[in-house]
């Protein structure tokens, strides 16, 4: 487990000390996918840098699997990197190594293990990666894509139990993207790697992420599983990424809703209830009479859950309200 | 006309101080990149925002390194007298040059190699550390072999310089193709000598170049 206990850190800058995360408490279990959005400059690189204390906190503690590594020296902290895994957003490969050199640089760095090890975990991450057949390639000669895979492998080379990923999609064009986050949720299930996401695309959340910490202004503004804040998201952080990854416009919306009749509910269905015929029912019994002013059915990681804005006139509404509870959809009334 | 004008020269002796420019810039060369590359390393690291930031150390090294560069090399030749024969006994021949050649050549390699390490990607840099590597383990590891063909290019420009140093060395009685230019070439006006050695003189760098572009491309991976 990662627990970052009223961790904080500011930068000097120009003689004043400039905070760059406020102090933070934060938890993640091991074997979770823990996503961190947030606008540039949120101070998203910098809480995930103080993970492998790339950064030293200005205060707080950094607590990995019950042990502080916050005061550890040169040499207990190398050994501490080498459990905890990295990826970045421009990769950060070597030119001057090829594929299979990148690979099996962290093992040399450690110098503990042998050549014959050495040569036998970097064939078993290329196939891992997908890449056998680049292995004697140099960086430059490859996609985006490739070299993001390069960059996992070697990031697991050492076989960390801590993955940290600082915008490591944000180069990739969406195809791409959605190759990379599969691969990563494949690692995560099958060595059951916590894996530490920032990103700032709302989707790679939906996608792979178990739970979600929303950044604003050096805080975690709200946080929580990635169903709730994504289904119902509390700050206007928050609620901006939401909406953009959804692409609804929020003029837009209010616009429909001036001209729509009657009340204004939100519908949120999760799981099996997404596949159910229920609106007509509903309908039926409370004898309101409905119009849809937007929906849609996705997946959050791997729970189907659909959304729908409607408009409601007439008949019973409190029985529809009622219905709708039964039937375990959460109700929000917007007007 | 052409072979009345080349009797007077004087072929074994142009030979002779063609070896000699190349033992120069040769010598001079390999002690240059041996004291300039740790130097340069060294600026690079205690520069702001670097690996081993101190700026104290930085300003020190940084200072006696533009010193070396902004005296006129011709001014140091002469300043460097006292050293060089205290050092191997004596100012003339290939000998005595070496000495202020190093000391012109060393600094300026050193400029070059900082430069070249600032244009590794931070990035890299930081990977680096992130899998857990020493300080030493980010310099011969990652710093040194990423920056390898700016290195490569950085010891052909200044064995390039070298060559013109060791022309220049010749005003002060150091050997090589310079000393024969200055002293039939322009002493005794044979202006055949002159183009002769100048001639060699700039195949020299043509090859030099043409060397270090080719390394340069077989280690850019880029
Ligand atoms: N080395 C530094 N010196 C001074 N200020 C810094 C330094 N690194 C980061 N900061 C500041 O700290 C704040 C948080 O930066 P951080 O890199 O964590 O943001 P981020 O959320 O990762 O942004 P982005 O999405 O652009 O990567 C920013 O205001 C930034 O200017
Ligand atoms: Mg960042």
């Amino acid at each position: 487990m990662i627990e970052l206990i009223d961790v904080e850190k500011s930068y000097v800058v120009d003689g004043r000390a400039v905070p760059a995360l406020k102090p933070t408490r934060l938890e993640i279990a091991n074997g979770e996918v823990f996503g961190i959005v947030g606008h540039s400059g949120a101070g998203k690189s910098t809480l995930v840098r103080l993970i492998n204390r790339l950064e030293a906190p200005s205060g707080g503690r950094v607590v990995i699997d019950g042990e502080d590594v916050t005061g550890y020296g040169d040499e207990d902290l190398r050994a501490f990197r080498r459990k905890v895994g990295m990826i970045f957003q421009h990769f950060n490969l070597l030119f001057s190594k090829t594929v299979a050199d990148n690979i099996a640089f962290p093992m040399k760095l450690a110098g503990i293990y042998s050549r014959a090890e050495i040569r036998e975990r970097v064939d078993e991450l290329l196939q891992r990666v997908g890449l056998t057949d680049q292995a004697r390639k140099y960086p430059a000669q490859l996609s985006g894509g490739q070299k993001q895979r390069v960059g996992i492998a070697r990031a697991l080379a050492c076989r960390p139990s801590i993955l940290l990923c600082d915008e490591a999609t944000s180069a990739l064009d969406p195809q791409t993207t959605q190759s990379v986050l599969r691969l990563l949720a494949d690692i995560n299930r099958e060595l059951n790697l916590t894996i530490v996401l920032i990103t700032h695309e709302m989707d790679v959340v939906r996608r792979v992420c178990d739970r979600v910490a929303v950044m604003d202004a050096g805080e975690v503004v709200e946080s929580g599983p990635v169903t709730d804040v994504f289904l119902h998201p509390q700050h206007t952080t928050s609620r901006e990424f939401v909406f953009e990854s959804e692409q609804v416009d929020e003029d837009e919306m209010q616009e429909d809703f001036a001209r729509a009749r009657g009340r204004i509910l939100r519908l949120t269905f999760q799981g099996e209830s997404t596949y159910e015929p229920l609106l007509g029912s509903v309908a039926r019994e409370s004898g309101v009479d409905f119009s849809i002013l937007s929906g849609r059915i996705d997946r959050i990681k791997e729970t189907p859950y659909g959304q729908l804005t409607l408009s409601l006139v007439g008949g019973d509404l409190n029985a529809a309200l009622a219905a709708l509870d039964r039937a375990d959809v959460h109700v929000e009334v917007l007007r | 006309m052409i072979e009345s004008l080349l009797t007077g020269v004087d072929w074994p002796q142009i030979g002779m101080a063609s070896w000699d420019t190349l033992i120069m810039v040769g010598v001079s060369l390999f002690f240059s990149v041996l004291l300039g590359l740790p130097a340069g390393v060294l600026l690079f690291l205690t520069g702001k925002g670097q690996l081993l930031e101190q700026p104290v150390a930085y300003a020190i090294l940084s200072f006696v390194v533009n010193v070396l560069r902004s005296i006129p090399f011709i001014i140091l030749l002469i300043v460097m007298i006292p050293v060089t024969v205290m050092l191997i006994g004596t100012s003339l021949g290939v000998a005595g040059a070496i000495p202020p050649l190093v000391a012109g050549g060393a600094p300026f390699f050193a400029r070059l190699v900082e430069t070249s390490m600032r244009e590794v990607d931070r990035g890299i840099i930081e990977a680096t550390r992130a899998m857990g590597a020493s300080v030493r383990q980010v310099i011969f590891g990652a710093l040194l072999p990423e920056a390898l063909p700016g290195l490569i290019a950085g010891i052909t420009v200044t064995a390039i310089t070298l060559v013109s140093y060791a022309a220049m060395s010749g005003v002060v009685g150091g050997g090589g193709l310079g000393d024969l230019a200055i002293r039939y070439g322009y002493q005794r006006f044979q202006t055949d000598v002159m183009i002769i050695t100048v001639s060699l003189l700039v195949v020299f760098v043509q090859l030099l170049q043409m060397l270090g572009d080719r390394l340069v491309l077989y280690f850019s991976h880029r």
